[in-house]
């Protein structure tokens, strides 16, 4: 396989991951916006700082409305993370590497462009939000599941989940670090209704409330919340989930190449760093420090993959 | 020709009666409900979007994607007319090959005075480098596209030869499944040949010509693209799809021990044969324009040592030029020894003064085209244009006439296409594609059929309003 085909295979599906990921995160805003009494406009720098577009928004924005922090995660081209930027650079790099996608895949992404760019023409109204975010996500689960069910089991689909995953991990580490305070359980008294609806924003930005019931009941409690994002293994956003899956394509990909490349020791480290059994452990020594150099070392990870398989010259 | 003879239309000849190929069609036509003959218009039409077929417009400012408009009424042609066609073709072919490579070693054609020498030495696409180059199993054109026009039962004129890197393959291949998708009755009741193995003959045709430097049984194969903003990107990734091969980009390569090698997952690895969809002078910075940033830097000098076959091999432009053109049917004879089978159209050269003078005089009649043009872009149709745009013509030709030929406006047939006001005739053309190996000529029994929507143009540019259709080969 061409080392551009890799690059062009594992971008595409980062910059879908990312798409599908900015809007839950705008529904979880639209959603907190709407069910909490006397919220301001504040609760969207939250929103736009878990996305990562925090700064980019000042640089071009006076001021904070909901309007324009969701037509900035939506649709601005001024934003390269916005649904509409990643949509475009999802379809581009398919287009580059169209000839290591099944039909089916390549149809599947080209035509949730084509249907997103128009949906994403103008800007959206109100009454139109929801229905817009459910086709957004729908569209990037087309193409994921098309993925699954038509591509081979080979180098191509390792390159395809190693872009997946270490999107979504960074993703959910960055959520969570942007709200790791309402985690730690000295800040607030347990059981306020303000800090539920913190925790119920934590679970949703991950579409993590139902499978959060379903392992530990109805309470929402932030030490498990905590352990359910970061160390559960079957839930498929957390850390560990994440990291063990990157993990196993790696090891594929050692497989199939015949022989270890340096990023599978850097994936290593970070797994052991998902094995902790138990979240009291980083709570205690600290989570935004255990989130910061989790994100660190995949980026780190995540450059040394782009070396070791030759993405560019 | 009169501009009031009726043209000859290849559904219902020139008097109306349907004829013989199209007489399964016609009947089939007449049972359709319109409005879902309308629908699956518009179904084909998404089904081409979806697929991605869409091709990039130049000269515009951004890179707008669009789709070939697709026609659901196909264009037949019968096995007798197919037959003579194609020994036509094999001809042309043929010497084209034998000219190029002429050209490049002994010029014996010049030399014999039936090609003068200053047709080819001042010709910009004549390429020097080329001369004495030992080309892999002596193939110079691996594909040609030859564009054929119609304007009798029995009269068949080439337009164009196309011997550099002919594009359309990809809608001939995906029109017909699209048709076979919409229309599988229709199958049963012709007899219609298949068109299918185009890549997998494209792929072993390719194979055959390997370079000396190869040591493997089965080569390794690539296709060259400048990139995703390239017009006809879709058919190069369509292709490299279809015949299991990598699509590589010129960023990919890099000269290793002497070999033209790709940058894979795993370290570098070469290249035997390169299908090349990059015009010769953007094939390499050190060789040809320096400025290429979509070519490999000494692709050529591995070339001429034998370490990589290059389709089409560069210089083959000095073969479809339109200068050259009007030489074609004396370069059929001097190689082949026979009459050329296939007419070429009238052409006058405008470098001479006496065919100059004619075709000022008569600027209205003609069609005037670039030597070096294509797509349809700077030419004039003389029926069809305004006096000033003639008048403007008329100043270019003079301050350049070697720049430009003329040729009669010719009567192009007519095939019914679909529009909302039921079927109506347009004009169209033929490209079918043809494969050169070491073993022989393979001409796929179908083509490219491109048409003029516009009525009563003869303009079937894709770039310039037209549209395609399936092309049906019939088995009889």
């Amino acid at each position: 396989m061409l080392g551009r085909t890799a690059n062009g295979l594992y971008w595409m599906y980062r910059y879908l991951e990312r798409a599908e990921n900015t809007s839950r995160l705008v529904e979880t805003g639209q959603r907190l916006a709407l069910t909490r009494l006397g919220s301001s406009d504040d609760e969207w720098r939250s929103v736009l700082q878990s996305a990562g577009v925090w700064e980019a928004y000042q640089a071009h924005n006076e001021h904070l409305t909901k309007d324009a922090a969701i037509d900035w995660m939506l649709r601005s081209p001024n934003n390269g993370s916005s649904v509409k930027c990643c949509l475009e650079a999802a379809r581009s790099n398919a287009r580059s590497v169209r000839v290591a996608l099944t039909e089916e895949s390549w149809e599947a992404v080209n035509g949730a462009y084509m249907e997103l760019k128009e949906l994403l023409s103008r800007k959206l109204r109100e009454r139109d939000l929801p229905q817009a975010l459910t086709r957004i996500r729908r569209h990037t689960a087309l193409v994921r599941g098309m993925t699954h069910g038509t591509m081979l089991r080979n180098d191509i689909y390792d390159f395809v989940r190693l872009g997946t995953f270490l999107e979504r991990a960074d993703n959910t580490a960055r959520i969570l670090d942007v709200k790791y305070y309402v985690l730690l359980p000295t800040a607030f008294g347990v059981g306020s209704s303000i800090d539920n609806v913190q925790w119920e924003t934590i679970l949703s930005s991950n579409s993590a409330r139902g499978g959060y019931r379903m392992a530990y009941g109805n309470a929402v409690r932030p030490r498990e919340v905590a352990h359910f994002l970061i160390l559960d293994r079957r839930m498929p956003r957390s850390l560990a989930f994440c990291v063990s899956k990157i993990q196993d394509n790696l090891a594929y990909l050692a497989d199939d190449y015949g022989g270890r490349r340096p990023s599978h020791d850097l994936a290593d480290d970070l797994n052991r760093a998902c094995a902790v059994h138990d979240i009291d452990v980083i709570i205690n020594e600290g989570l935004h420090e255990y989130l910061q150099t989790f994100l660190g070392r995949l980026g780190g990870l995540a450059r040394q993959i782009e070396i070791d398989y030759r993405f560019t010259e | 020709m009169a501009k009031d003879t009726p043209h000859f239309d290849e559904m219902l000849g020139r008097d109306g009666t349907p004829r013989e190929p199209y007489a399964a069609l016609g009947t089939w036509i007449e049972a359709s409900d319109p409005s879902d003959l309308r629908a699956k218009q518009r179904e084909a039409e998404e089904l081409f979007r979806l697929t991605g077929i869409t091709f990039n417009v130049y000269g515009r400012e951004e890179a707008e994607e669009r789709l070939i408009p697709f026609d659901i009424v196909p264009r037949v042609i019968s096995g007798n007319e197919w037959r003579k066609l194609t020994r036509g073709i094999e001809q042309r072919v043929r010497a084209i090959n034998m000219f190029l490579h002429d050209i490049y070693h002994r010029q014996e054609i010049i030399k014999a005075g039936r090609v003068p020498q200053e047709m080819i030495a001042r010709n910009e696409a004549f390429l020097p480098q080329m001369c004495g180059v030992h080309v892999p199993g002596g193939v110079y054109t691996h594909i040609v596209g030859i564009d054929l026009v119609r304007t009798g039962e029995d009269d068949f004129y080439v337009l164009e030869d196309n011997a550099r890197t002919p594009s359309g393959v990809s809608y001939m291949l995906e029109n017909r499944e699209t048709m076979l998708h919409m229309f599988p009755e229709l199958f049963s009741a012709n007899r219609v040949r298949g068109v299918q193995n185009y890549p997998a003959d494209l792929c072993a045709s390719l194979a055959a010509c390997t370079p000396p430097a190869t040591s493997q049984d089965r080569p390794t194969t690539a296709v060259l693209t400048p990139g995703i903003y390239n017009s006809a990107y879709f058919e190069h990734a369509f292709l490299a799809d279809q015949m299991g091969v990598e699509l590589v980009e010129g960023h990919d390569l890099r000269i290793v021990d002497g070999r033209v090698a790709m940058r894979t997952t795993l370290g570098y690895q070469p290249i035997d044969v390169l299908y090349r969809r990059v015009d010769d002078d953007f094939l390499d910075p050190l060789n040809f324009n320096p400025d290429s940033q979509l070519g490999v830097p000494g692709i050529f000098d591995v070339y001429r040592a034998g370490g990589i076959t290059i389709a089409n091999a560069p210089g083959t432009g000095i073969a479809d030029d339109k200068a050259i053109y009007s030489y074609m049917p004396d370069i059929v004879e001097f190689y082949t020894g026979e009459r050329p089978l296939l007419e070429n159209v009238p052409t006058w050269r405008c470098s001479d003064p006496e065919a100059l003078s004619y075709v000022l005089d008569n600027l209205a009649e003609l069609v005037v085209k670039e030597v070096h043009g294509s797509g349809g872009y700077g030419m004039l149709i003389g029926p069809t244009a305004s006096k000033k745009e003639i008048a403007a013509f008329r100043d270019k030709l003079k301050a350049k006439p070697g720049a430009y030929i003329a040729q009669p406006t010719l009567s192009l047939s007519t095939v019914p296409i679909f529009t909302k006001a039921g079927l109506a005739p347009r004009h169209v053309d033929l490209r079918p594609f043809v494969l050169v190996s070491p073993e022989g000529i393979r001409i796929t029994p179908g083509g490219l059929t491109r048409v003029a929507l516009k009525k009563g143009s003869l303009v079937v540019n894709s770039s310039q309003g037209g549209g395609t259709k399936d092309t049906w080969v019939l088995e009889d």
